[in-house]
């Protein structure tokens, strides 16, 4: 009997993600729900430019490549040209939450009825570890060599807080992938952002704190200790909108 | 012959877009060519398209990018500090060889500059509309009818080669008004078998992508485009002769510049000076081969252009430097006179003589 076996709705090829990187663990949560929605046929998806630019490569539905930050404007094309697709977007912090800012929140504030997936691990992966909107304060990167120094470059962008301010958003949760317990409440957390998206309850965005060893100059078994233990505390996790729940509350 | 309408420009151009089977506009509010958002806004929801202003023009040009990508016939219009934030969005629709219909309706610039009409945006249009190796299809319309004519040719060729074409007009001819003959409703629909619209889970799945890694693979690409553009130059061009069966000075001009020339030729030929002009209507391609035949012909040519001398460097290409160029220009929303353009006709005429 096979217990374990690869989602059907990401390819056999290998990655390219650094050992202990999470962006694998995400990516299969995405197929997972991918496949029990039985949506594979129908789905779209948008990858970014950062580590997961090749993301295109691993899902096995329709992909994108979109220039970097813009993937919920491309998304909204996609969607807005044809409704009955499912598109979601795969993003990182220095695409969704720097250069992709105005996207992102207009994307949110139209309650655009797509899923975005948050991949947040506090640093630019693919150009080799540079300070990212999501860096902490004090967190010693290639351009933020003595350490982010918030007098001079500012202070992280918590990026679920910032849209739960809005009316559009439908759905935003931060999840994390450190611990098997914390995994099973992400997939739940996905689950509930395409299942939004099919029902038709629109903008859907699911932060992912996700660790990068190569990056932090960590073993991958430290880097998960450091996004419980340092990663966490910047940026709660849990659920920081939910329309369904509230309208449940006020009937 | 069908009615005539009394229209503006824009509006034309936008209404031609929506006959060409156009239902997904994407756009963002500059000056002069808002018409064409406004008018998309009131007239697709009505006939079950998409109308989004979107956060930006980047933000635009990348809807037109997810539109395209699944298939539709899709546009955005601008104006020149707007199409140069959508230079990132034309490279990528270049790199992804997707088909788009952009919309220039030219002010003066550089920078914020004036919202004149213009059309110092010639370089862009037709050397770098963005980062790496690649051209559009620039169409460059001279009236009412043109922006309605041209829009539904530029779709056409869009989705022939799998490109950007661009509408490069002036604020004059977006906001004028002159009667026009709408063309016809189209149901064209071409076949898109590349298009992103779900596997289905009967096919491979497909990927719109501009990366590729590989030197050899992304040179290839390149080759693959520019033999794709090779056709384009030989079998696009497109222009409009005027009195040039025995002309001894040759003038070129495109779109407004265009119609003050065809005046001030009128006039002097009356004096008897043999004067024509090559209007170049496709500016990518340039019609060289009307350019060459023409240095066979004429003594002289003078290029008219509502920008710092842009044109004239392509007329030098094209001719091959076998006569002498010179230049009318004019910039900033300065449009020269009838009387100007034969001024210098005369000065030439002049010249050619002694």
């Amino acid at each position: 009997m096979i217990v374990f076996e690869r989602p059907n709705a990401l390819t056999d090829r290998d990655t390219h993600y650094c050992p202990g990187c999470t962006h694998g663990i995400i990516h299969r949560l995405v197929a997972e729900v991918i496949d029990e929605l039985e949506i594979e046929g129908q789905t779209v998806g948008v990858a970014p430019v950062g580590c997961a630019v090749m993301a295109y490569d691993y899902f096995a539905c329709d992909m994108v490549e979109a220039a970097h930050g813009r993937a919920p404007a491309v998304a909204t094309g996609i969607k807005r040209a044809n409704p009955d697709n499912v598109v979601f977007t795969y993003q990182g912090d220095g695409d969704l939450a720097s250069i992709g800012t105005a996207e992102t929140v207009h994307a949110a504030a139209r309650g655009e009825n797509i899923t975005v997936i948050f991949v947040n691990n506090a640093i630019y992966g693919m150009t080799g570890g540079q300070m990212a909107p999501t860096s902490l304060p004090g967190q010693i990167t290639e351009t933020s060599p003595y350490g982010r120094s918030p007098a001079v470059c500012g202070y992280p962008l918590r990026i679920c807080e910032m849209l739960a301010t809005l009316d559009g958003p439908e759905y935003l949760a931060r999840v994390s992938v450190h611990s098997v317990r914390a995994v099973r409440r992400a997939k739940k957390a996905v689950r509930r952002a395409f299942e939004n998206q099919l029902t038709g309850r629109g903008f859907s965005l699911v932060e992912f704190l996700s660790s990068c060893p190569t990056n932090w100059g960590m073993t991958p078994q430290e880097a998960l200790t450091w996004v419980e233990s340092t990663m966490i505390p910047y940026y709660p996790l849990g659920v920081y909108k939910d329309r369904s729940v509230r309208e449940a509350e006020e009937e | 012959m069908a009615e005539k309408v009394l229209m503006k420009g824009n509006e034309a151009l936008a209404e031609a877009a929506i006959r060409a089977g156009c239902r997904h506009y994407f756009g963002y509010p500059i000056t002069p060519q808002t018409e064409i958002t406004a008018y998309m806004a009131r007239r697709l929801p009505k006939c079950g398209g998409t109308f989004l202003q979107a956060e930006s023009e980047i933000g635009a040009i990348n809807m037109v990018y997810g539109a395209a990508a699944a298939g539709r016939r899709a546009m955005t219009s601008s104006s020149s500090p707007g199409i140069s934030l959508k230079s990132e969005g034309l490279s990528y629709l270049a790199g992804a060889d997707l088909p788009a219909l952009v919309v220039n309706v030219q002010r003066g610039g550089p920078g914020l500059g004036g919202i004149q009409p213009s059309q110092s945006d010639y370089f862009q249009a037709t050397r770098a509309p963005g980062h790496g190796d690649f051209h559009m299809i620039v169409l460059a319309p001279a009236s009412v009818q043109e922006m309605a004519e041209l829009t539904t040719k530029g779709f056409h060729l869009a989705d022939k080669y799998r490109m950007t074409c661009m509408i490069l007009a002036d604020g004059t001819v977006g906001q004028m008004m002159e009667p026009v003959e709408l063309p016809v409703h189209t149901d064209e629909e071409p076949d898109r078998p590349w298009a992103v619209t779900g596997t289905r889970m009967n096919r491979p799945h497909h990927i719109i992508n501009s990366l590729y890694l590989s030197p050899e693979k992304l040179e290839e690409m390149n080759f693959a485009r520019y033999a794709r553009y090779d056709t384009i130059r030989e079998k696009e061009p497109l222009w409009e002769e005027f009195h040039m069966e025995d002309a001894e000075i040759c003038l070129v001009a495109f779109g407004i510049a265009a119609r003050v020339a065809k005046a001030a030729i009128q006039q002097a030929r009356s004096e008897g000076i043999r004067a024509g002009l090559i209007r170049p209507i496709t500016l990518w391609p340039f019609p060289e081969k009307a350019l060459m035949r023409a240095a066979e012909q004429c003594l002289a040519f003078l290029s008219v252009e509502l920008n710092m001398g842009q044109m004239i460097d392509d007329i030098r290409l094209a001719t091959d430097c076998r006569r002498t160029v010179s230049l009318l220009r004019h910039a900033g929303g300065v449009i020269p006179t009838p009387a100007e353009v034969l001024e210098r006709i005369r000065q030439i005429a002049g010249g050619a003589q002694t």
